[in-house]
């Protein structure tokens, strides 16, 4: 892929002309940035780094935000606004963890069910992930993450399990038709393998709407694994997991609001700074009106 | 008689659709000689390009070769492995298409899509240099009366017009064609005088490297003074095959000559009289001979037994009960 793209020399000018034409694009580049530089930095700009982990101080439970504690504190006296600076790091693990996982597989079964379309390779690489699509999403990781011990790890897996049948399904409705393009006919008659074919003729074209969905998609891989967490079934504590602490805070509503109100905001910001990112990325790769 | 290259016998192939089956191609027969050119010609949908694609081994995934065989070099193509077949498309035969908008990945620069071509169409002992590759290129385009070919390299195929892709295809196809070239109504889609340069062009190349050469073209002026040989195809079947010259003076098949007749003259004389019908639905074909429900002189049999090509002399053949049978 790497090859492909050198090959193509990406115009990152055109591009940048292109993505930043939306002002909303850069906002979510701006905000996507931000949270992966403050997710890596997470220790040297959490005002209270020991409250990510273990830790009880109950004289300052539940206290409402002030100097000391913007964000107020938790029902075991942890600084919130620390808890969510390293929650940002699960969120992300999550969805960068979850894409690598998915969009390879995702792509390769795409790609190779639109090159046979019509065959038997493409009926049961499609029915599979139609039968994966039929089930409510939250619910196949739910079942998957309660059978096995609840954890960060498993959840990943879960929602990976669930996720590859998107791309597949892009991929294919892009190579499917590309299938009968002359171009792909005349790479035939020039004597290209079928790998050549998949890989070099194909999947160049698919490339953008891949990365549009990736980006898109990060958001929404958070947000369900929040939601596994929220339910209890992603990260456990003393984790400072996004979801977890909406969670935890959700018994004390609404008297004690920023409990969860705080880190629901957070999740909030990623997804939206995802989602105009993504917006961004589609309108870079879109073709030009001219 | 001279080598024959290319001999295509009695081939059929059928297409499987929702509706049923397309009985498409029905006993199409086709030779070419070395350095023979060699033109078809016939109405939109009457299975031109489908027997085109089943030589190069092309056909949509729903067709079904029902019959026949196509022997290429001594060997039945139908029955090659996908290693040969490989082997056989880059190094011996190539085929040029009607739209060069889509024949050419739109992503890639020209120069990119070329030298991979080039790269593979060598021979396989010693692999060329990127230099090497880069010149052939070039000489390449050259050869297909490009102007600035490093530029065009350079370009991607969005950059160039109708007529200077159509040259870049046309440059493709050379550098795996050492032997066959096929040419699907190659000028088709561009404006009369650019069709008209590409057919010289092609001429001009074909005739230089001694290549034999498939032109396929629903125009009659078009392959008139490009082809020794011609071919009338109608729905699916070879309905005439004669030497250019005969079959323009003295065509037989009177789904020929109403074709001929059918071409508007400058020389006035109003509307060409067109033929009246249409191509029977491949659905529902029946045994008889396909043009029955068109032809002037249909006799009773015609419906129910397809007329064999009978030969009538002076290398012509033509399946018409008119000139043999009962």
């Amino acid at each position: 892929m790497k090859r492909t793209m050198s090959r193509a020399r990406f115009d990152y000018r055109r591009s940048w002309h292109k993505f930043s034409k939306n002002f909303l694009s850069v906002v979510g580049l701006g905000v996507v940035l931000l949270v992966a530089l403050v997710a890596i930095f997470a220790p040297y700009l959490a005002p209270y780094p020991g409250h990510a982990e273990f830790y009880v101080d109950y004289p300052e439970a539940r206290e409402s935000p002030n100097w000391a504690h913007i964000f107020g504190t938790d029902q075991f006296g942890r600084d919130i606004l620390s808890r969510v600076i390293f929650g940002f790091r699960y969120s992300l693990m999550m969805a960068v963890v979850v894409l690598s996982l998915v969009v390879l597989p995702g792509v390769v079964l795409g790609l190779v069910a639109g090159y046979y379309r019509g065959g038997k390779v493409d009926m049961v690489i499609m029915r599979t992930a139609d039968i994966f699509l039929a089930v409510p999403p939250l619910v196949l990781a739910l079942s998957i993450t309660s059978v096995l011990t609840p954890s960060v790890f498993n959840a990943m897996m879960a929602v990976s399990l669930m996720w590859w049948p998107w791309y597949t399904r892009l991929v294919y409705s892009i190579s499917s038709s590309l299938r009968n393009e002359a171009f792909v006919q005349a790479a035939e008659i020039a004597g290209a393998s079928p790998f050549h074919i998949i890989f070099r003729e194909i999947l160049p074209n698919c490339l953008g709407p891949i990365l549009t969905k990736m980006t898109l998609d990060a958001g929404w891989v958070i947000l369900i694994g929040a939601s596994l967490s929220f339910v209890g079934l992603g990260a456990q504590p003393p984790t400072p997991d996004l979801g977890t602490m909406v969670s935890d805070g959700a018994k004390f509503l609404p008297e004690q609001w920023w409990i969860s109100i705080f880190p629901a905001m957070t999740i909030v910001l990623v997804i939206l700074g995802f989602n105009l990112l993504g917006d961004g990325v589609r309108d870079m790769f879109a073709a030009e009106a001219v | 008689m001279t080598e024959q290259l290319l001999e295509v016998k009695d081939l059929h192939v059928n297409y499987k659709v929702y509706e049923g089956l397309l009985k498409v191609l029905n006993g199409v027969f086709l030779r070419v000689s070395e350095k023979e050119k060699v033109g078809i010609i016939g109405e939109s949908g009457c299975g031109k390009t489908t027997t085109m694609k089943a030589i190069m081994r092309i056909l949509a995934a729903n067709a079904i070769v029902a019959g026949g065989t196509i022997a290429y070099k001594g060997q039945d193509i139908l029955q090659l492995e996908r290693q040969e077949l490989m082997r056989l498309r880059r190094t011996s035969m190539s085929m040029i298409f009607q739209d060069p908008t889509a024949a050419l990945n739109p992503v890639f620069k020209v120069g990119e899509q070329l030298e991979d071509i080039v790269r593979y169409s060598e021979s396989t002992t010693n692999a060329p240099t990127k230099r090497e590759v880069r010149i052939r290129a070039v000489e390449l385009l050259k050869s297909a009366a490009l102007p600035e070919p490093e530029r065009i390299l350079d370009s991607y195929p969005f950059q160039l017009s109708g007529g200077m892709r159509q040259r870049v295809c046309i440059a493709m196809s050379l550098a795996s064609a050492k032997d066959l070239l096929i040419a699907d109504e190659p000028g088709t889609s561009l404006d009369v005088t650019i069709e008209d340069q590409i057919m010289r062009l092609l001429k001009e190349i074909v005739e230089e490297r001694g290549l034999s050469v498939i032109l396929i073209s629903h125009s009659v002026g078009a392959v008139k003074g490009f082809v020794t040989k011609l071919y009338v195809m109608y729905a699916g079947t070879m309905v005439e095959e004669a030497p250019a010259e005969e079959l323009f003076s003295n065509p037989v098949h009177p789904y020929t000559q109403s074709l001929l007749k059918a071409v508007p003259k400058l020389t006035g004389g109003g509307v060409p009289e067109g033929i009246a019908g249409r191509i029977p639905s491949y659905l529902s074909v029946t045994d008889g001979c396909r043009f029955a429900s068109r032809c002037r002189f249909v006799k009773e049999h015609c419906h129910t037994t397809a007329p064999p090509a009978f030969d009538i002399g002076n290398n012509h053949r033509v399946a018409c009960f008119a000139y043999g049978g009962s």
